[in-house]
């Protein structure tokens, strides 16, 4: 494969909307995913970029593809490695279906290179993000942070 | 609890997680390619992969005829959470604490 990418899929017992807003709003993400926020105006070919607690600029690109609340593509760069920035611009996949009471959250991300630093990295972060964010919505409580991005330095 | 039940039964085959071996290997690969690894026949890896895939811990992507299996490490997070994360914790903040004090000792000697 000259490609890399990775296929994530969790099962959320809530509805597409609440999933939909959590991915999105600020007040959420900063909540489940360790203080990161994005900032985008969320409309097609609109600028966009994710934020750390401390206000380092991680990733920014723009959105490819938007339908509110099933399906968010969106062209992703890191910034702040340069070894990932080197190799430019990935595809982020955001899938929202609902199955029976529950909603299915796929995540789709690759990037047309070979062993790619970036699905490495990124692919590594994902799968806490996605268990906490299960845990925000289905119990009101996210999982605690030990990933150390959350804390004031 | 039934979905934990799945993982866990999933994951009670040597078999099983020889696949998920392959997959970390090398994401995406179709059955075929499974196959080539595998001294099983074709029916058996297909059915090892359905009960993964019930499982959430392969996730399916069709690229034209081609039906690509993915490592879905989601749900080892919810095990890991769950039964491993916890326990660990006591040490994490204590290395985290660890981490403070010498990098709080290094400012000192800069100085």
């Amino acid at each position: 494969m000259n490609k890399s990418s990775f296929v994530y899929v969790i099962y959320i017992r809530t509805t597409l909307e609440k999933v939909w807003d959590a991915l999105l709003k600020p007040e959420f993400t900063r909540t489940y995913w360790f203080g990161v926020t994005q900032q985008s105006d969320w409309t097609p070919g609109a600028a966009w970029k994710m934020v750390l607690p401390d206000g380092t600029i991680s990733d920014t690109g723009e959105i490819l593809e938007i339908e509110k609340p099933k399906h968010l593509v969106i062209r992703w760069r890191n910034e702040f490695r340069p070894e990932l920035k080197v190799e430019g611009y990935s595809t982020c996949r955001m899938e929202l279906e609902q199955v029976d009471g529950t909603v299915r959250l796929t995540i789709r991300h690759e990037i047309d290179k070979p062993a790619a630093k970036l699905i490495d990295a990124v692919s590594g972060g994902w799968p806490k993000v996605l268990s906490s964010l299960k845990s925000m919505l289905e119990t009101g409580a996210p999982l605690p942070d030990i990933s150390g991005h959350g804390k004031p330095r | 609890m039934q979905d934990m039940d799945k993982v866990f039964k999933a994951l009670a085959d040597a078999n099983r997680r020889r696949l998920l071996d392959l997959l970390y290997a090398t994401n995406g690969q179709t059955l075929g390619e499974l196959c080539e690894h595998l001294d099983m026949t074709r029916q058996a890896v297909t059915q090892h992969l359905a009960l993964l895939e019930a499982a959430n811990l392969v996730a399916v992507v069709w690229r034209g005829r081609e039906k690509l299996h993915f490592l879905n490490p989601v749900p080892l997070q919810d095990v890991y959470d769950r039964w491993i994360e916890k326990f660990e914790r006591g040490r994490l903040t204590a290395l985290r604490e660890l981490k403070r004090n010498l990098e709080g000792q290094d400012d000192d000697e800069q100085e």
